[in-house]
């Protein structure tokens, strides 16, 4: 039997999820399409990074949302246990502080009972402020929601493509997909920056791009995405304020409130805003004054106290990809045929996400009717890099005994050691990363992410990098650009 | 894990810490010096520009001059260091007894110690603490990043550079890039009136043209791959932007010199007490800070302008460090607070016995001319003509002179208007 | 007749010297509080020197530049000139503090100011 070729664009967290489960069968021959230099880069990355629990679905206006969110919640138990992503299961509260607002949330009661969501109830002041001290004792009660978690995404993406590409699966970065080639009515390949690639199957999880990869294969020419921006602080580890829950403020009609949590990675963050940007503005991932002063105005409601602005140490802004009305595009299509739209998914897609990605598997199953043998050797598991952070001082002198770069410390906030960072290129080159960028370090090791900003070790991962890929310092990439523009002289000698 | 004993653990390698590793081994202290890096030396060995040692050595010494100096003299004592060492934590059993564990590539490493020095120095603010908005692409350095690269890895970061922050630091990296034939377009400073010394405005700036804001912060950055220009705006008298007053300056490079916080952490995990105004800990004459036998010094006790300062607070701290492991801990005086008085912003130390020579370093709060700054407990006066927040005061008070204020309950500093 | 303005960099009081070339070429200085400042001014006009600072390549090295300076100060208009000259060297570790790595360029020398130990390269 010939497999299947199939072009998934876009490695974010809903066409890795695919990638991952699309591998788990012989009859599928997949290449991960990516426009960056890294997995991940785009809504995936800049989010509030939630597990949604699904209550605040409306079944009647998106009954797939509803459905594939709260599946998404369940396989997201395993998914992380087998892929090591970091995930906590606190539960989230949907603070109330009028009676306005406690009559609009209470609304979600009602959502997670057609919905199926379990657990979910009014807590009252008395009951709130123990379940999470850091909320605004103003607050009258909240909507518990004890099925939500929050993930490291940039880390689930990274994961997911690991065991992706350990079963098979091939990635290839900074391809961007210029045409989808259809002939008679048939799906035959994607036109990239980087070359033709062949394809019988043509999945567009192209997110804020999928109306444009849509519109290449002939496809409603009326569906467009609309960029979102949503802006955050993050916070030092170090602060007083740490809410052991998930809070945020109650939903508006076009966002799900401004959420105060403690990342898994135990950072205190605050955000989002949620403001339409024009449909050219798909890069528009700067920051503003107003949008940052909205967050912290809100945080200032939702918390007894914010730390002081000394203790900042990121603001960032992401776009998240809005279909009209909401509507996520999951579709196979007969003509052209072999053409798969996962598009426009927007929250609660990171949620969704594996859901979404069995979803898929379904439709092409049923309309190209596609028989589904299973793998014998499918390997489930992917391993977490080994981190120092992690250890006792007995677990990491014993590491060190195997390898001395584990006592060689190169970011000292984060306690990230030299080994760490080498395994992180190593993964990158294996997992077909052709570009090794100080952010895909930053993101694997979480070096640069603490107090300091990377201005101590950004450098020294540089040189890493320089020395284990052979490429000159000036040259190594920091996100999209060089490091530096040249040797010390190069500007003396022009 | 190996168990090594000590009477003095100095960690960081740099100025303050090996003159205190220096000075502690010269008092007979057994004593290691404990470095993060791949080599000794910290910061000095990035300064290639002179104005070093001055003071100290009674000469003009390039910083990496200057540090080398000091290398000899280590070498020559035999003092002990450990490189590629890294503080994972610092555990208090008593109060002369500490245990500092060290991830090394030999393995983990505790150390018991009675005492310990902490030069860690500072760390550099970055471009999210500053207030600006806009885009995060490649481009964006601190400047220490920036003269790493340059000065001791030889590549130059940008060709069109902005300067955020008029601090030496900030001049000095405006020099280094136009001597290596980049554009400097602008240094933009958030005050009135230069962060720092007339020499380096002089010798850094207008040798090269460069022209300097003041009054000014950097609000937007631009660009999506790379920084392709900044939007400067105008302040007001307390230093709030003036809508309205926005320009743009295109660069392809922002370097922040947007000042320097010590850096505490290890020590704030452990109960150190911060002074909000230097922003290091609270100290006695010795540098003892509120942990018993945890000195600190250099520019993790305060942002120092002159390294000859750090390395007289490193030597000071070893030498707490000898009276402290002699006595078994600093024996009980009726220590005198020293307070802040008129245009001071700050002052280090915070408490004196009286009973020894002290030094101390203070920084006003705003430039002012014609000036006297006076200690009146001790009758003490320095006419100035000039005060300005760039320049530290340094003041030497002997024992005689305290004595004078033995029956005072504080100690005062303050600048007041000369005749 | 000209008039320059300069700020004197001798002491942190920094007078506003105001420079007036008289008919004949001699110089008169207003603003010094001091005879140090009048000497800067004379010779900030006369014949400004500066010390110039760079670093240059090293190969074989435990680090990658070795940073220099001139040993005294060169006349200003020749900043460009030493640093052009630094450019195009490249030297071999070891190198040590003191070397002189350009002879006699405008007066003076440019010498290391690091030292840079040899290590084997790969």
């Amino acid at each position: 039997m010939m497999p299947i070729k199939v072009v998934i664009v876009g490695a974010g967290i809903v066409g890795s999820s695919i990638a991952r489960v699309l591998s788990m069968y012989e009859d599928f021959d997949v290449t991960l399409v990516e426009k960056e230099p890294d997995v991940g880069w785009g809504s995936s990355k800049a989010n509030t990074a939630i597990i949604h629990p699904g209550h605040e679905e409306e079944p009647d206006v998106h009954p797939l949302r509803a459905r594939l969110c709260r599946e998404g919640n369940i396989l997201w138990r395993q998914w992380t246990r087998e892929l090591s992503i970091p995930v906590k299961w606190p539960g989230e509260l949907m603070v109330f502080f009028n009676e306005e607002e406690e009559k609009n949330a209470k609304k979600y009661i009602e959502l997670a009972k057609l919905n199926k969501i379990p657990g979910v109830r009014v807590v009252y002041r008395n009951e709130l402020l123990q379940m999470d001290p850091s909320i605004n004792p103003s607050a009258l009660g909240a909507i518990y929601a004890p099925t939500a978690g929050t993930i490291s995404s940039f880390e689930a993406v990274i994961a997911i493509v690991e065991n992706a590409v350990e079963n098979g699966v091939k990635l290839l970065t900074e391809a961007e997909v210029r045409g989808v080639k259809v002939v008679d009515k048939k799906v035959k390949g994607v036109e990239t920056t980087k070359g033709f690639i062949e394809a019988d199957i043509v999945i567009n999880a192209a997110g804020l791009y999928s109306d444009k990869i849509s519109h290449m294969a002939g496809i409603d020419s009326g569906f467009v995405v609309r960029p979102r921006r949503g802006e955050y602080f993050l916070f030092d580890e170090n602060v007083r304020v740490k809410p052991e829950k998930l809070l945020h403020t109650t939903p508006t009609p076009i966002t799900k409130g401004v959420y105060a949590i403690t990342t898994i990675h135990g950072n205190l963050m605050i955000g989002p805003t949620a403001e339409d940007l024009p449909m050219d503005a798909k890069d528009e991932t700067s920051t503003s004054e107003k949008g940052l002063e909205y967050v912290w105005k809100e945080s200032e409601r939702l918390l007894k106290e914010l730390p002081p602005r000394t203790k900042i140490i990121r603001t960032f802004a992401g776009l998240r990809p809005e279909p009209p009305g909401g509507h996520w595009r999951i579709e196979a299509y007969d003509d052209p045929w072999g053409f798969v739209n996962a598009a426009g998914i927007r929250s609660p897609g990171f949620t969704a996400a594996p859901a979404i990605a069995y979803y898929v598997l379904n439709l092409i199953k049923d309309k190209y009717g596609v028989s589904l043998v299973k793998k014998k050797h499918w390997n489930p598991y992917r391993s977490d890099i080994v981190r120092v952070k992690d250890k006792s001082l007995q677990e990491i002198d014993e590491l060190i005994r195997k390898n001395p770069d584990y006592g060689e410390i190169i970011c000292y906030c984060k306690t990230v050691s030299k080994a760490e960072v080498i395994e992180a290129i190593e993964r990158m080159k294996k997992a077909g990363v052709k570009t090794i960028t100080i952010d895909g370090i930053k993101f694997r090791t979480r070096a640069g992410l603490g107090m300091c900003q990377g201005s101590f070790c950004r450098w020294r991962i540089a040189l890493l990098i320089s020395q284990y890929t052979g490429v000159p310092l000036y040259q190594v990439v920091v996100k999209k650009d060089l490091y530096g523009v040249g040797e010390v002289k190069a500007l003396l000698k022009s | 894990m190996l168990e090594l004993n000590y009477d003095s653990v100095v960690i960081g390698a740099g100025p303050a810490g090996i003159a205190a590793a220096i000075r502690a081994k010269e008092l007979g202290l057994k004593t290691v010096l404990v470095e993060n890096r791949d080599l000794l030396g910290g910061i000095p060995l990035q300064c290639v520009h002179p104005g070093f040692g001055l003071h100290y050595f009674r000469e003009d010494l390039t910083g990496t001059e200057f540090i080398y100096r000091f290398f000899d003299k280590m070498e020559k004592l035999g003092v002990e260091y450990l490189l590629k060492s890294h503080v994972h934590s610092i555990e208090l059993v008593s109060h002369n007894e500490k245990i500092v564990n060290v991830i090394t590539p030999q393995g983990v490493m505790r150390l018991n110690t009675k005492t310990l020095i902490y030069t860690a120095g500072a760390r550099e603010r970055h471009i999210f603490e500053i207030n600006v908005v806009g885009d995060r692409p490649a481009g964006i350095y601190t400047a220490g990043e920036a003269q790493t690269l340059m000065d001791i890895y030889g590549i130059i970061p940008g060709k069109e550079i902005v300067i955020i922050g008029s601090g030496d630091v900030g001049l000095i990296m405006a020099r280094r890039f136009a001597l290596e034939g980049a554009k400097v377009k602008a240094v933009i400073e958030l005050m009135h009136y230069p962060g720092g010394l007339t020499r380096n405005i002089v010798q850094c700036l207008q040798d090269y043209d460069i022209p300097l804001y003041l009054g000014h912060v950097v609000t937007r950055v631009v660009g999506k791959r790379r920084v392709e220009k900044v939007v400067v705006t105008k302040v007001d008298e307390k230093l709030k932007p003036i809508k309205g007053t926005e320009f743009e300056i295109p660069c392809d490079t922002v370097v922040l010199a947007a000042g320097l916080i010590p850096n505490l952490d290890m020590l704030e995990k452990i109960g150190l007490i911060i002074d909000p105004y230097t922003r290091g800990p609270i100290v006695n004459e010795f540098l003892e800070t509120n942990i018993p036998g945890v000195f600190v010094a250099g520019n993790a006790l305060v942002v120092n302008d002159l390294v000859d300062y750090v390395v007289e607070q490193g030597e000071l701290a070893a030498e707490g460090a000898y009276y402290f492991v002699e006595n078994d801990g600093i024996p009980t005086v009726d220590w005198k607070p020293i307070v802040r008085g008129r245009n001071i912003r700050f002052i280090v130390p915070h408490y004196v016995s009286g009973k020894r020579d002290v030094v101390l370093y203070a920084r006003v709060q705003q430039p002012e001319k014609n000036v006297i700054v006076t200690i009146p407990e001790v009758g003490w006066k320095m006419k100035q003509f000039n005060v300005r927040p760039a320049e530290m005061i340094r003041v030497k008070l002997t024992k005689r002179l305290l004595e004078r204020a033995s029956s005072a309950e504080k100690i005062s500093i303050e600048v007041i208007p000369g005749e | 007749m000209s008039e320059r303005e300069l700020t004197c960099i001798i002491c942190p009081a920094s007078c506003t010297l105001k420079v007036r070339i008289e008919p004949g070429g001699s110089l008169k200085i207003d603003g010094a509080l001091c005879p140090r400042g009048v000497e800067y001014a004379k010779q900030e006009v006369i014949d400004p020197r500066r010390i110039v600072m760079s670093v240059v390549k090293v190969v074989d090295g435990d680090l990658p530049t070795v940073s220099v300076k001139t040993n005294k100060p060169v006349p200003k208009k020749c900043i460009q000139e030493v640093m052009k000259a630094t450019a195009s060297i490249e030297l071999k570790a070891p190198v040590e503090i003191g070397q002189v790595i350009i002879k006699d360029i405008c007066g003076a020398d440019v010498v290391a100011t690091r030292r840079v130990k040899k290590v084997n390269s790969m």
